[in-house]
């Protein structure tokens, strides 16, 4: 059972990577809710594994760890937040600039003058 | 003594008043925001007698106890002093701005940042714990960074403004450094502690650092040199922010430090050189300075760079009385320094200039002012029967009486009077260029007497100058014995305010400085013409170049990383991430613990396959963006699963209702969003990005399998054992959120509410662009809104908001809780808008959710304040069970009313994200003001 978590951990994390250093902003917003998958998991794991037991007292004998929980359900949340300012970000990047180049310029992937546009 | 904590706020609230008070008439408003420090200053006269008696007043409450933070406030003779002239001068520069600002300046807007600086300065006055007095004394540099800049369409405000933060906040780090440093010796970080720890820290070999780092603090805030030349820039500041901020407080809150921490720090050879070589070289820089300025308050302003330099001198001196001359000199340059840049305010304001090369011969036109004026500097120059002449004389009697430059020691009382030389040189600069020395030249128009009352703070300044200067003993002899005996620490030796002394050395050396201050005046045009030979930048330039220089070297260092590609960038972040969690895995003999492993089940291998095959699909499919869409939302629903399955339900259901939530927000993305993408990515980056993500992913999946089979003790038996005795709930898990780690949620949930709210300005204003049509040239839906679907989602409505009801009040006991409710009374609320369309929700939800989130914070954060009310820690809960007729047993917690904040925030921030993000589509779209 460790073992299947542990590979759908890594299955999750090297698709959201690949997905990060796509060049448009879509993939790298699908890429970091990958990540945020991964790392949701990875926290929640960090608690051991328990089938059948919740960290409701007086239900069960021996209980799920709460705290990585607890962690991991504000992450959730928080992650939503993160993605929708993403989201927001490419909308008002390809609106200004008229396309969804992460660097904010399709084609040309080199920028020698980009001092001058901080 | 929770008067002490008072007199502390009062400042903070007339602050936080004049920022809702923008529209009060003027007058008004002064009268109203002045109402609070006068309050204050009513509150601190009646600890008056039992300071003279020697007493000492605190307050204190715990704070970060366990890094030594406290609450505390302190209020000695010292203090006293200082809270007294920060009131009364503060209240008079209130007056004297109503008339001094004109009908274009937001007068709400400074005085919300004079009081911010007022409430700050009070704070370092009277904090009676280092760590707390820093925080305070960092306040005052903002605060004064705000005033400079108050005016921030000019440019010299504006880099004035930058100078001064720049000077006096690396100060302060120095100085957080060394009070850091003190509180490791010392043990502590509370003043009384900390003060009679002198012998403990003069032995150790780490006093001469301590004492550097809290003299450069010292020294940056009160314009010693070498750090004088940000106050000169500082003038660009409104005046009455100069005549408060950079005469009479904030240049005086560095003596302030060394005053307070004299008994201390004082009494080393180290102290004795540093001290006072630092402050003789500051008082001759600024005497020989200011006769050159051609600007009244640069004058001034190197006047006051000098007199900080001579009280500084004081204090280094090892004479019994040089503490008590400078606590003296100290009050007598705040009264007539602030009055002189009053005078400079008034001038500025009736001639549009201060250039002493155009006006001259105000006397003719403003006869009350300039005779004031003329007193004051008077008194600046040291004249006898004012305030000056006494102070002055009793720093040449210190002088003679110092033995620190062994048999040098001559040096210093010849180098005062050559000081006082070039004082009594420039206080006749200004009465005769201002004032006398012909008729004013190139003004727009005739200047007259200003405002009656815009006169009344100078008036009374002025009368104190003389009253001072006259009855010395009887008007401040108590107070400056109280403040003295504070700065001491021990009693205050015999001495005498009177004003004849007889004839001896001191008078000798004051009417030395009176004739020959005349002398050098009168032939002022050598020194100036050889003053002239010196093409010198302005210190303005310099320190500009410098930052740019500095800007430049971090960009070169910066671009040798990121070269402005974000692959890049984030290729070379993850390569680092990579080799980080990779390398403790080398160490490592076998990723398998010893944990027992649990049973593998063919649903959950099936689970498992779907989520991986999913995950893969969303990454093959990017180029068609809504196919991926779909796979990636099969990832989180079996994510949600698995939290099911590994005895998770809070999660599981937060998992499954953000999915929605996600999925709604990604579609709308991709209705702004290009729907397909061509390939961009050559075979080379390709194969690099997937040998990256390979080893990332079994680097993870490793790090994983180790963490999982390794039996590792935690602390959930913590919460387990406490979760209904100390919070009283049955879900762990929930308890911790809104109990344990109360603080925590609250922080999170206030980083929500930000990024909503960031959002929602993002989104306001954005350029209207809308494809027509989908990637593929297919025209949008004729209908939007169909029959059934606004039919259906109708009918769930209500039973959506019962169903977040329950889950909310159960949350404590049983899975559930804020979030969850919240974002199932989202998602309700979303399906509404989606269902029948912007123009049926509108008229029916009139709700704002910023106003939304900001409840649910302030409804988080007051429960967190209320439990100060019974004298408890911020946030700690309260329960208990009570018995109704037929409903039975039911339980109350604060808790509850925390939840309550997270839901309210997280409905609010949901919605605004998403609804704003849908109303871009349709005429509600959100909009600056200007475009409405």
């Amino acid at each position: 059972m460790e073992l299947v978590i542990a590979i759908v951990i890594g299955v999750l994390t090297s698709c959201g990577v690949l997905l990060v250093l796509r060049a448009h902003t879509f993939a790298v917003v699908l890429g970091l809710t990958l990540l945020s998958y991964a790392v949701n998991l990875f926290i929640f794991a960090s608690g051991g594994l328990t089938a059948g037991k919740g960290a409701v007292l007086g239900q069960t004998d021996i209980y799920a760890d709460p705290l990585p929980q607890a962690l991991v359900l504000t992450a959730i949340v928080i992650g939503f937040a993160m993605t929708a300012f993403l989201v927001i970000l490419a909308i008002r990047a390809r609106a200004e600039l008229g396309n969804d180049h992460v660097d904010g310029d399709s084609g040309s992937r080199q920028h020698p003058d980009k001092e001058s546009r901080l | 003594m929770s008067t002490l904590l008072w007199i502390v706020v009062l400042p903070l609230l007339a602050s936080l008043f004049a920022t809702t008070a923008r529209h009060w008439q003027r007058s008004k408003l002064a009268f109203a925001v002045a109402a609070f420090p006068a309050l204050a200053l009513l509150l601190l006269l009646p600890c008056g007698p039992a300071i003279f008696s020697g007493e000492v007043l605190r307050f204190q409450a715990q704070w970060l106890p366990l890094i030594g933070l406290n609450v505390s406030l302190h209020l000695d003779g010292l203090s006293f002093l200082f809270s007294l002239l920060i009131l009364c001068i503060g209240l008079l520069v209130i007056l004297y701005a109503r008339y001094y600002l004109s009908a274009q300046d937001s007068m709400a807007r400074f005085y919300a940042f004079l009081m911010l600086f007022m409430f700050a300065m009070l704070g370092v006055v009277l904090s009676g714990n280092l760590l707390q007095m820093w925080f305070f004394w960092e306040l005052t540099s903002i605060s004064s960074f705000l005033l400079i800049s108050f005016w921030s369409s000019q440019s010299d405000a504006r880099k004035g403004a930058r100078m001064a933060l720049t000077v006096t906040a690396a100060g302060g780090l120095a100085l957080l450094a060394g009070i850091v440093l003190l509180g490791q010796i010392t043990g502590s970080y509370e003043l009384t502690v900390v003060l009679s720890k002198t012998e403990q820290l003069q032995q150790h070999a780490a006093y001469p650092v301590v004492l550097l780092l809290v003299l450069l603090g010292a020294f940056t805030k009160s314009a010693q040199f070498p750090f004088h030349f940000w106050l000169p820039n500082a003038m660009a500041a409104p005046t009455p922010v100069s005549a408060y901020l950079h005469s009479a407080t904030m240049v005086k809150a560095g003596i302030f430090l060394l005053a307070r921490l004299y008994p201390l720090l004082s009494g080393t050879d180290l102290w004795f050189l540093t001290v006072t070589l630092t402050g003789l070289a500051t008082l001759l820089v600024g005497a020989y300075f200011a006769l050159f300025q051609h600007d009244i308050k640069a004058l001034l302003a190197y006047s006051t760079i000098s007199h900080l330099g001579l009280i500084v001198l004081l204090l280094g001196l090892d004479t019994d009385l040089a503490a008590v001359a400078a606590i003296f000199h100290l009050i007598n340059h705040a009264i007539f320094k602030a009055s002189l840049f009053m005078t400079a305010g008034i001038i500025d304001h009736e001639t549009g200039s201060r250039d002493m090369r155009k006006i001259n011969g105000l006397w003719k036109y403003m006869p009350v002012t300039a005779t004031l004026a003329m007193v004051a500097s008077a008194s600046m120059a040291g004249v006898p029967l004012l305030n000056g002449f006494l102070s002055k004389e009793m720093f040449f009697t210190q002088t003679l009486h110092q033995e620190i430059l062994g048999s040098l020691s001559w040096l210093i009382p010849l180098l005062a009077t050559v000081a006082a030389i070039f004082a009594v040189a420039y206080s006749a600069r200004f009465i005769h260029d201002v004032f006398f020395n012909g008729e004013p030249i190139g003004l727009t128009h005739t200047p007259h007497e200003p405002p009656r009352y815009m006169r009344v703070p100078m008036e009374i300044l002025v009368a104190f100058c003389v009253l001072v200067g006259v009855f010395p003993q009887w008007f401040i002899g108590d107070l400056l014995t109280q403040a003295s005996a504070a700065v001491l620490g021990t009693e205050v030796p015999e001495y005498s305010l009177a004003l004849w002394h007889g004839l001896n050395i001191p008078l000798l050396m004051s009417v030395l400085a009176m004739a020959g201050g005349i002398v050098l005046y009168i032939n002022r045009k050598h020194l100036f013409l050889f003053q002239a030979g010196f093409t010198e930048q302005a210190a303005i330039y310099r320190f500009d170049q410098l930052l740019q220089r500095f800007e430049q070297g971090c960009r070169r260092v910066t671009a040798r990383v990121d070269n402005g590609s974000y692959q890049r960038f984030a290729g070379v972040m993850l390569l680092l991430v990579l080799l980080f969690s990779g390398a403790p895995l080398l160490e490592l003999s076998s990723l398998k613990g010893n944990r027992p492993a649990l049973e593998t089940d063919p649903l959950l291998m099936a689970g498992a396959a779907i989520l991986c095959i999913a995950a893969i699909a969303t990454v093959l499919t990017i180029r068609q963006r809504l196919l991926s869409l779909v796979m990636i939302s099969v990832v989180g629903l079996m994510v949600s699963l698995a939290f099911v399955r590994f005895s998770a339900p809070d999660l599981a259901l937060t998992q499954l209702s953000v999915e929605v939530v996600t999925v709604v927000l990604l579609m709308l993305g991709l209705y702004f969003l290009p729907h397909k993408s061509v390939k961009q990515s050559s075979p080379g980056h390709l194969v690099r990005d997937l040998t990256l993500a390979t080893a990332m992913g079994v680097v993870i999946g490793s790090l994983a399998f180790a963490m999982l089979t390794n039996q590792t003790d935690t602390i959930a038996g913590y919460f387990l054992q406490n979760a209904k005795t100390g919070g009283g709930g049955t879900n762990v898990v929930n308890v911790i959120l809104v109990d344990f780690r109360g603080f925590d949620t609250l922080g999170e949930i206030t980083v929500l509410g930000i990024a909503a709210l960031g959002i929602f300005k993002m989104l306001t204003g954005i350029p209207r662009f809308m494809a027509g049509a989908d990637g593929e040239g297919r025209r949008w839906a004729l209908d939007p809104h169909p029959l059934l679907l606004a039919v259906v989602s109708q009918a769930l409505l209500p039973l959506a908001l019962l169903v977040s009801v329950y889950i909310f009040f159960r949350g404590h006991n049983m899975p559930g809780g804020g979030f969850v409710a919240g974002l199932i009374t989202a998602v309700a609320m979303i399906l509404q808008y989606v269902a029948q369309g912007v123009d049926w929700v509108k008229p029916r939800l009139k709700v704002e959710y910023s106003t939304l989130i900001a409840l649910g914070i302030l409804c988080a954060a007051g429960t967190g304040v209320a439990s100060w009310l019974f004298d408890k820690p911020f946030l700690t809960s309260w329960f208990d069970y009570f018995e109704l007729p037929l409903i039975g047993t039911i339980e109350l917690a604060s808790a509850m009313v925390f939840d309550l904040g997270v839901y309210l925030t997280v409905v609010g921030s949901t919605l605004l994200i998403l609804a704003n993000l849908g109303k871009v589509t349709t005429r509600y779209r959100p909009m600056h003001k200007e475009q409405l």
